[in-house]
Protein backbone atom coordinates (compact mmCIF):
# COMPACT_ATOMS: atom_id res chain seq x y z
CA UNK A 1 0.00 0.00 0.00
CA UNK A 2 1.39 3.46 -0.96
CA UNK A 3 2.28 5.82 1.70
CA UNK A 4 0.61 9.33 2.36
CA UNK A 5 2.33 12.02 2.19
CA UNK A 6 1.89 15.03 4.07
CA UNK A 7 -0.38 16.58 2.11
CA UNK A 8 -2.93 14.00 1.52
CA UNK A 9 -2.54 13.16 5.50
CA UNK A 10 -3.68 16.44 6.67
CA UNK A 11 -6.95 15.72 4.83
CA UNK A 12 -7.41 13.00 7.08
CA UNK A 13 -7.23 14.44 10.07
CA UNK A 14 -10.74 15.21 11.09
CA UNK A 15 -12.20 11.79 9.91
CA UNK A 16 -8.91 10.29 12.06
CA UNK A 17 -10.27 12.21 14.97
CA UNK A 18 -13.82 10.78 14.40
CA UNK A 19 -12.65 7.31 13.92
CA UNK A 20 -14.32 7.76 10.72
CA UNK A 21 -10.91 5.84 8.62
CA UNK A 22 -11.12 2.63 7.95
CA UNK A 23 -9.26 0.39 9.30
CA UNK A 24 -6.08 -0.32 6.23
CA UNK A 25 -6.04 3.71 5.88
CA UNK A 26 -5.93 3.82 10.08
CA UNK A 27 -2.66 2.00 9.76
CA UNK A 28 -1.05 3.86 7.14
CA UNK A 29 -1.77 7.49 8.93
CA UNK A 30 -0.78 6.50 12.29
CA UNK A 31 2.61 5.11 10.35
CA UNK A 32 3.16 8.55 9.17
CA UNK A 33 2.95 10.14 12.02
CA UNK A 34 4.82 8.49 14.04
CA UNK A 35 7.93 9.09 11.48
CA UNK A 36 7.10 12.58 10.57
CA UNK A 37 7.27 15.61 12.83
CA UNK A 38 5.73 17.70 10.30
CA UNK A 39 2.44 16.01 10.49
CA UNK A 40 3.05 15.28 14.23
CA UNK A 41 3.52 18.61 14.84
CA UNK A 42 0.21 19.44 12.74
CA UNK A 43 -2.15 17.31 14.30
CA UNK A 44 -0.98 18.66 18.21
CA UNK A 45 -1.83 22.37 16.50
CA UNK A 46 -5.19 20.95 15.42
CA UNK A 47 -5.88 18.98 19.21
CA UNK A 48 -5.28 22.70 20.75
CA UNK A 49 -7.28 24.46 17.72
CA UNK A 50 -10.74 22.31 19.28
CA UNK A 51 -9.24 23.09 22.80
CA UNK A 52 -9.33 26.32 21.92
CA UNK A 53 -12.93 26.72 20.16
CA UNK A 54 -14.19 24.71 23.19
CA UNK A 55 -13.46 27.18 25.87
CA UNK A 56 -14.81 30.34 24.28
CA UNK A 57 -17.38 31.20 26.23
CA UNK A 58 -20.93 32.01 25.17
CA UNK A 59 -21.99 35.77 25.66
CA UNK A 60 -25.15 36.22 28.08
CA UNK A 61 -28.49 36.85 27.19
CA UNK A 62 -30.06 40.35 27.00
CA UNK A 63 -32.54 41.75 29.19
CA UNK A 64 -34.80 42.96 26.63
CA UNK A 65 -35.00 39.22 24.80
CA UNK A 66 -34.94 37.48 28.35
CA UNK A 67 -38.34 39.37 29.39
CA UNK A 68 -40.08 39.11 25.71
CA UNK A 69 -39.52 35.30 25.88
CA UNK A 70 -40.88 35.18 29.59
CA UNK A 71 -44.42 36.89 28.32
CA UNK A 72 -44.59 34.57 25.47
CA UNK A 73 -44.31 32.00 28.09
CA UNK A 74 -46.59 33.29 30.00
CA UNK A 75 -49.24 33.34 27.32
CA UNK A 76 -48.95 29.97 26.26
CA UNK A 77 -49.62 28.92 29.96
CA UNK A 78 -52.45 31.04 30.44
CA UNK A 79 -53.80 29.72 27.02
CA UNK A 80 -52.92 26.04 28.02
CA UNK A 81 -55.10 26.17 31.10
CA UNK B 1 -37.33 28.76 32.86
CA UNK B 2 -34.00 27.13 33.67
CA UNK B 3 -34.67 25.28 30.60
CA UNK B 4 -34.86 28.70 28.30
CA UNK B 5 -31.61 29.91 30.62
CA UNK B 6 -30.00 26.57 29.52
CA UNK B 7 -30.45 27.33 25.48
CA UNK B 8 -31.72 30.57 24.89
CA UNK B 9 -27.72 31.89 24.37
CA UNK B 10 -26.41 29.29 22.27
CA UNK B 11 -30.00 29.50 20.25
CA UNK B 12 -29.23 33.06 19.87
CA UNK B 13 -25.35 32.32 18.89
CA UNK B 14 -26.68 29.78 16.31
CA UNK B 15 -29.76 32.16 14.61
CA UNK B 16 -26.57 34.70 14.23
CA UNK B 17 -24.84 31.98 11.77
CA UNK B 18 -27.57 32.64 9.64
CA UNK B 19 -29.19 35.84 9.60
CA UNK B 20 -26.18 37.85 11.14
CA UNK B 21 -28.10 40.87 13.22
CA UNK B 22 -28.46 39.64 16.88
CA UNK B 23 -31.83 41.46 17.39
CA UNK B 24 -33.36 39.36 14.42
CA UNK B 25 -31.36 36.03 15.74
CA UNK B 26 -33.04 36.98 19.35
CA UNK B 27 -36.62 37.11 17.23
CA UNK B 28 -35.99 34.19 15.58
CA UNK B 29 -34.98 32.09 18.92
CA UNK B 30 -38.63 33.29 20.33
CA UNK B 31 -40.42 32.51 17.33
CA UNK B 32 -38.21 28.91 17.85
CA UNK B 33 -39.83 28.50 21.64
CA UNK B 34 -43.48 29.29 20.06
CA UNK B 35 -43.39 26.64 17.91
CA UNK B 36 -41.64 23.89 20.03
CA UNK B 37 -44.40 24.87 22.68
CA UNK B 38 -46.93 24.41 20.02
CA UNK B 39 -46.02 21.25 18.70
CA UNK B 40 -44.65 19.88 22.05
CA UNK B 41 -47.43 17.39 22.02
CA UNK B 42 -46.07 16.38 18.97
CA UNK B 43 -42.63 15.40 20.33
CA UNK B 44 -42.58 11.80 20.39
CA UNK B 45 -39.33 11.74 22.01
CA UNK B 46 -37.80 10.14 18.72
CA UNK B 47 -34.58 12.11 19.30
CA UNK B 48 -33.18 14.41 22.12
CA UNK B 49 -35.50 17.14 23.01
CA UNK B 50 -32.35 19.22 22.44
CA UNK B 51 -31.85 17.74 18.79
CA UNK B 52 -35.38 18.69 17.91
CA UNK B 53 -35.66 22.52 19.72
CA UNK B 54 -31.82 23.09 17.27
CA UNK B 55 -33.77 21.76 14.50
CA UNK B 56 -36.49 23.99 14.62
CA UNK B 57 -34.34 26.58 15.58
CA UNK B 58 -31.51 26.23 12.53
CA UNK B 59 -35.09 25.77 9.95
CA UNK B 60 -36.76 29.29 11.60
CA UNK B 61 -33.23 30.18 11.08
CA UNK B 62 -32.68 29.62 7.84
CA UNK B 63 -36.03 30.68 6.79
CA UNK B 64 -35.50 33.68 8.26
CA UNK B 65 -32.38 34.79 6.58
CA UNK B 66 -34.37 33.33 3.07
CA UNK B 67 -36.68 36.00 3.38
CA UNK B 68 -34.14 38.97 4.85
CA UNK B 69 -32.15 37.83 1.88
CA UNK B 70 -34.92 39.19 -0.47
CA UNK B 71 -34.70 42.73 0.62
CA UNK B 72 -31.06 42.96 0.68
CA UNK B 73 -29.01 43.91 -2.44
CA UNK B 74 -27.57 40.76 -3.25
CA UNK B 75 -24.18 41.75 -3.17
CA UNK B 76 -24.56 42.46 0.37
CA UNK B 77 -24.42 38.86 1.50
CA UNK B 78 -22.41 35.86 1.38
CA UNK B 79 -23.57 32.60 -0.01
CA UNK B 80 -24.04 29.96 2.71
CA UNK B 81 -23.64 27.66 -0.15
CA UNK B 82 -19.46 28.00 0.31
CA UNK B 83 -19.45 25.72 3.31
CA UNK B 84 -19.66 22.56 0.76
CA UNK B 85 -19.06 22.98 -2.75
CA UNK B 86 -16.22 22.65 -4.60
CA UNK B 87 -12.16 21.93 -2.95
CA UNK B 88 -10.96 23.27 -0.39
CA UNK B 89 -7.10 22.43 0.62
CA UNK B 90 -6.99 22.23 4.38
CA UNK B 91 -3.95 24.01 4.36
CA UNK B 92 -2.13 26.18 1.23
CA UNK B 93 -0.61 23.85 -1.05
CA UNK B 94 2.32 26.28 -1.11
CA UNK B 95 3.43 24.61 2.14
CA UNK B 96 4.10 21.55 0.70
CA UNK B 97 6.92 20.38 -1.92
CA UNK B 98 6.00 20.35 -5.28
CA UNK B 99 4.67 17.42 -7.23
CA UNK B 100 8.02 17.32 -9.45
CA UNK B 101 10.69 18.00 -6.46
CA UNK B 102 12.64 15.17 -3.92
CA UNK B 103 9.83 14.70 -1.22
CA UNK B 104 6.97 15.61 -3.16
CA UNK B 105 4.35 16.20 -0.46
CA UNK B 106 6.41 17.05 2.18
CA UNK B 107 5.91 19.71 4.38
CA UNK B 108 8.48 22.43 3.36
CA UNK B 109 8.65 24.53 6.18
CA UNK B 110 7.42 22.34 9.29
CA UNK B 111 4.75 23.50 11.60
CA UNK B 112 5.12 24.53 14.99
CA UNK B 113 4.73 23.14 18.36
CA UNK B 114 2.64 25.91 20.31
CA UNK B 115 3.49 24.41 23.90
CA UNK B 116 5.99 27.02 24.81
CA UNK B 117 3.90 30.04 23.51
CA UNK B 118 2.08 31.91 26.28
CA UNK B 119 -0.64 33.30 23.70
CA UNK B 120 -2.06 29.71 22.88
CA UNK B 121 -3.91 29.87 25.97
CA UNK B 122 -7.94 30.59 26.52
CA UNK B 123 -6.90 32.84 28.81
CA UNK B 124 -5.46 34.89 26.63
CA UNK B 125 -8.20 37.50 25.78
CA UNK B 126 -6.54 38.01 22.34
CA UNK B 127 -6.37 34.66 21.38
CA UNK B 128 -10.25 34.50 22.41
CA UNK B 129 -10.98 37.24 20.37
CA UNK B 130 -9.02 36.05 16.81
CA UNK B 131 -10.96 32.65 17.59
CA UNK B 132 -14.20 33.98 17.95
CA UNK B 133 -13.41 36.27 14.72
CA UNK B 134 -12.18 33.13 12.67
CA UNK B 135 -15.66 31.64 13.79
CA UNK B 136 -17.37 34.40 12.34
CA UNK B 137 -16.09 34.75 9.24
CA UNK B 138 -16.69 30.68 8.33
CA UNK B 139 -19.56 30.60 5.69
CA UNK B 140 -22.81 29.74 7.31
CA UNK B 141 -22.71 25.53 7.06
CA UNK B 142 -19.20 25.69 8.28
CA UNK B 143 -19.88 27.90 11.00
CA UNK B 144 -23.06 26.02 12.81
CA UNK B 145 -20.78 22.66 12.41
CA UNK B 146 -18.39 23.84 14.38
CA UNK B 147 -20.16 25.73 17.15
CA UNK B 148 -22.29 22.93 17.69
CA UNK B 149 -19.63 20.27 18.05
CA UNK B 150 -16.83 21.89 19.55
CA UNK B 151 -18.65 24.60 21.30
CA UNK B 152 -21.57 23.25 22.49
CA UNK B 153 -20.20 19.73 22.46
CA UNK B 154 -23.45 17.59 20.29
CA UNK B 155 -22.61 14.55 18.99
CA UNK B 156 -21.92 14.07 15.00
CA UNK B 157 -24.94 12.46 14.93
CA UNK B 158 -26.87 14.72 16.96
CA UNK B 159 -25.78 17.68 15.10
CA UNK B 160 -26.69 15.59 11.53
CA UNK B 161 -30.71 15.79 12.34
CA UNK B 162 -30.71 19.28 13.62
CA UNK B 163 -28.81 20.91 10.72
CA UNK B 164 -30.37 18.11 7.92
CA UNK B 165 -27.30 16.96 6.85
CA UNK B 166 -25.37 13.80 6.15
CA UNK B 167 -22.73 12.18 8.22
CA UNK B 168 -19.98 12.69 5.06
CA UNK B 169 -21.37 16.21 4.94
CA UNK B 170 -21.14 17.33 9.03
CA UNK B 171 -17.17 16.13 8.76
CA UNK B 172 -16.58 17.76 5.55
CA UNK B 173 -18.03 21.29 6.89
CA UNK B 174 -16.28 20.45 10.31
CA UNK B 175 -12.91 19.41 8.68
CA UNK B 176 -13.15 22.38 6.88
CA UNK B 177 -14.03 24.95 10.01
CA UNK B 178 -11.40 23.66 12.53
CA UNK B 179 -8.79 24.19 9.20
CA UNK B 180 -9.74 27.62 8.66
CA UNK B 181 -9.65 28.19 12.40
CA UNK B 182 -6.30 26.58 12.99
CA UNK B 183 -4.54 28.70 9.80
CA UNK B 184 -6.06 31.92 11.82
CA UNK B 185 -3.97 30.60 14.64
CA UNK B 186 -0.92 30.15 13.30
CA UNK B 187 -1.18 33.33 11.31
CA UNK B 188 -1.81 34.93 14.60
CA UNK B 189 1.15 32.95 16.69
CA UNK B 190 3.84 33.89 13.79
CA UNK B 191 2.75 37.70 14.19
CA UNK B 192 5.67 39.83 16.07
Amino acid sequence: MQELTCKELVELVTAYFEDALPADERLRFERHVSVCPGCSAYMEQMRQTITLVGELREQDVSPTAEQQLLQAFRGWKRDET
Amino acid sequence: MRLVEQYQAAMVRLAQVYVRDRAVAEEVAQDAWVAVLKSLRQFEGRSSFKTWLFHILVNAARTRSQRERRSVPFSALASDDEGVLGDEPSVAPERFRPADAPYAGGWGALPQLWDALPEASADNRETRERIAAAIERLPASQQSVIRLRDIEGYSADDVCKMLDISEGNQRVLLHRARSRVRQALESYFAED
